[in-house]
């Protein structure tokens, strides 16, 4: 086991730069997701900690130990890939052991460490099958084993559960943490997918277009977004944005949206009176009460365990979840409050938080 | 029901034009083998006819083992039939690694310019691969015609298998890169176990111009002693008098290793055919 640093990494495909200098500590033991829409350069940054593409500048260690110029086979990791990159032609038990056999470990240590991981996820039966006997969570498994039988220092999943329905995905998700709380091994997940990263995650690394957005755990990135990117990738439904511009009514700061309808601010940053801003409120801080905001329902979907009300406010579409069965008709007029404690400012220009 | 019935007839028409195409093909070998039994008189008075207890005759066989150095000539045509498949295999195979694998300058270049040998026949460069056989003394040497043959071959080789190498998954040879394969031990362990039926697919397509090759033999290694098959057998055709007998009986006999060949590649070659339609 063994933390990773990396130091102002960046990597440029020939004049075109895809990750600008991006500085990431991973304590031991820690289970770190990246984050962030495709072509955010996640990926990218984990091929690059395993060896599979040059770093362009900066540094990558594991361990202490600078691993710029390492091949992936020194630099002690394990990687599960999307399409589990199995070895067709062997069976589970080979594909799992091979690693091990190129380094000439004894051949009763090869099968004790084959069975232990077989044991840990349940291939006891399929140790004789090849990979295209098996279907894909079966799959995804004999690649989490081969990845555990080696006990490296870094495990790095790029992707992993894609490539499986949504019901197997939800399964496997349990399984890869539960696996990270038994191994305690340091890990570095890669996903587009922010529920993954929520449920899964010690600690999570927001990208976008080749920067790093945030760092933080998961309820700290949900409740104290460092930006507007983070708070409307984090958390599904997303934030609810409406633009305007901070007043004071009455002693108490409001804003005004472009719409025209006033929102109430706990507190409203110095100075800032007629100062445009950015209005974020998570679709579950809405009450449905006798005043605030007027806004007519557009769209009920409920889902069993709450309704979401898709509603018009001011022009602007909003998305409001309640955990009560309210009786909402499509063209009603309801009125919303915004939990004043729970709202998220944001500069209208630069994103940044208030 | 409909479906069904309809299924069958087209079964049946696609089952008929396939053995239909079987026998027209298969036509001049069957002609071949029963003449090759049979006397000088009954190959020319009913060449349809299988040899029956008057005309049946080993004559053929005879003069063939007894005359020409037969053997040997197997023996000529099996080496470089062989030795040049394992080279166009080799060679191929890596050089369509590097063109499907690495990034590097001139990499699309490269392609084309390997591909042009397909387009352009090795034949038309006989003189100066004489003068050149002549020069390294290579020529009336097995070596001459394995090197020509492995020329010929490669074109085509690096095309197909290049093709095949880049549907491996660029994760899988990553998988073994990070489990400490070396870039030679990927490309032994596991892209070539990958596209053996691409391999097959070569080594078929390769093999039965070698087999069957004249020209060559006949240029670049005619002496006695390094004649192939195809060439041995031309010493029974003469300028007035051809020994039938000795010419059926020797092509008949040209055909068994090629076979032999063909069953260990055959397995191999349909999944190759069909793969890319077929996953």
């Amino acid at each position: 086991m063994a933390s990773v640093e990396i130091r102002d990494v960046r990597k440029s495909f020939g004049p075109v730069e895809v990750v600008h200098g991006v500085d990431i500590s991973i304590g031991d033991g820690e289970f770190v997701i990246l984050v962030g829409p495709s072509g955010c350069g996640k990926s990218t940054l984990l091929r690059m900690i395993a060896g599979l593409e040059k770093i362009t500048s900066g540094e990558v260690s594991i361990g202490g130990r600078v691993v710029n110029q390492m091949p992936p086979k020194e630099r002690d990791i394990a990687m599960v890939f999307q399409n589990y990159a199995l070895y067709p032609h062997m069976t589970v038990s080979e594909n799992m052991a091979f690693s091990l056999r190129l380094r000439r470990t004894e051949k009763a240590l090869v099968t004790e460490r084959v069975h232990i991981a077989a044991e840990i996820l349940g291939l006891m039966p399929l140790l004789d099958r090849f990979p295209r006997q098996l279907s894909g969570g079966q799959r995804q498994r004999v690649a989490m084993g081969r990845a555990i039988v080696r006990d490296p220092q870094v495990f790095l999943f790029d992707e992993p559960l894609s490539n499986l329905d949504a019901k197997l995905r939800v399964q496997m998700r349990t399984e890869i943490k539960e696996l990270h709380q038994r191994l305690r091994t340091t890990t570095v997940y890669v996903t587009h997918d922010q529920i993954e990263a929520m449920t899964m995650a010690d600690k999570i690394v927001v990208m976008h277009d080749g920067i790093v957005e945030q760092i933080g755990a998961p309820l700290e990135l949900y409740d104290n977004p460092a930006n507007r990117f983070v708070a409307g990738f984090i958390g599904s439904p997303a934030m609810n944005f409406m633009s305007g511009q901070i007043q004071g009514v009455n002693g108490t700061a409001v804003l005004r949206t472009d719409g025209g309808i006033d929102l109430p601010l706990q507190a409203a940053p110095a100075a800032s009176d007629g100062r445009p801003a950015v209005y974020g409120v998570r679709p579950e801080h809405f009450i449905l009460s006798d005043e605030g905001a007027e806004a007519s329902v557009v769209v009920v979907e409920p889902t069993g365990s709450e309704i979401q009300v898709v509603a018009d406010m001011g022009g602007a579409h909003i998305v409001a979840v309640f955990r009560e069965r309210h009786d909402l008709k499509p063209g009603q007029k309801i009125c919303l409050q915004p939990n004043p404690e729970l709202v998220h400012l944001f500069d209208s220009d630069n994103g940044q938080r208030l | 029901m409909s479906a069904a019935r309809q299924n069958r007839l087209n079964t049946f028409a696609a089952h008929g034009a396939l053995i239909l195409y079987t026998l027209i093909a298969l036509f001049p070998v069957f002609v071949i083998v029963i003449n090759s039994f049979k006397t000088r008189k009954a190959i020319f008075r009913e060449p349809l006819v299988l040899p029956n207890a008057d005309s049946f005759s080993m004559i053929g066989y005879e003069t063939v083992l007894k005359q020409g150095d037969f053997f040997l000539y197997l023996q000529n045509s099996i080496i470089v039939t062989v030795v040049s498949l394992f080279f166009i295999l080799l060679f191929g195979a890596m050089a369509a690694f590097a063109l499907a694998e690495y990034r590097f300058k001139g990499n699309t270049l490269m392609g084309l310019y390997l591909a042009l040998g397909i387009m352009i026949p090795i034949r038309i460069g006989t003189v100066a691969i004489l003068e050149l056989m002549v020069q390294t003394g290579l020529v009336n040497t097995l070596w001459a015609l394995i090197l020509v043959y492995t020329a010929q071959g490669l074109p085509l080789a690096v095309f197909i298998l290049s093709e095949f190498m880049k549907q491996v998954s660029d994760d899988l040879k990553n998988a073994g890169r990070i489990d400490g394969l070396s870039e030679y031990r990927i490309f032994f362990r596991l892209v070539l176990p990958l596209v053996r039926p691409a391999m097959a697919t070569v080594a078929v397509f390769n093999m039965i111009p070698i087999w069957n090759d004249l020209w060559f033999p006949l240029i670049l290694a005619p002496a006695e002693e390094v004649k192939t098959l195809t060439l041995g057998s031309q010493v029974f055709i003469g300028q007035f008098v051809t020994d039938w007998n000795a010419v059926l009986s020797a092509l008949s006999l040209a055909i068994l290793p090629v076979m032999g060949l063909y069953v260990i590649f055959s397995r191999q070659l349909i999944r190759g055919i069909t793969s890319g339609a077929v996953k």
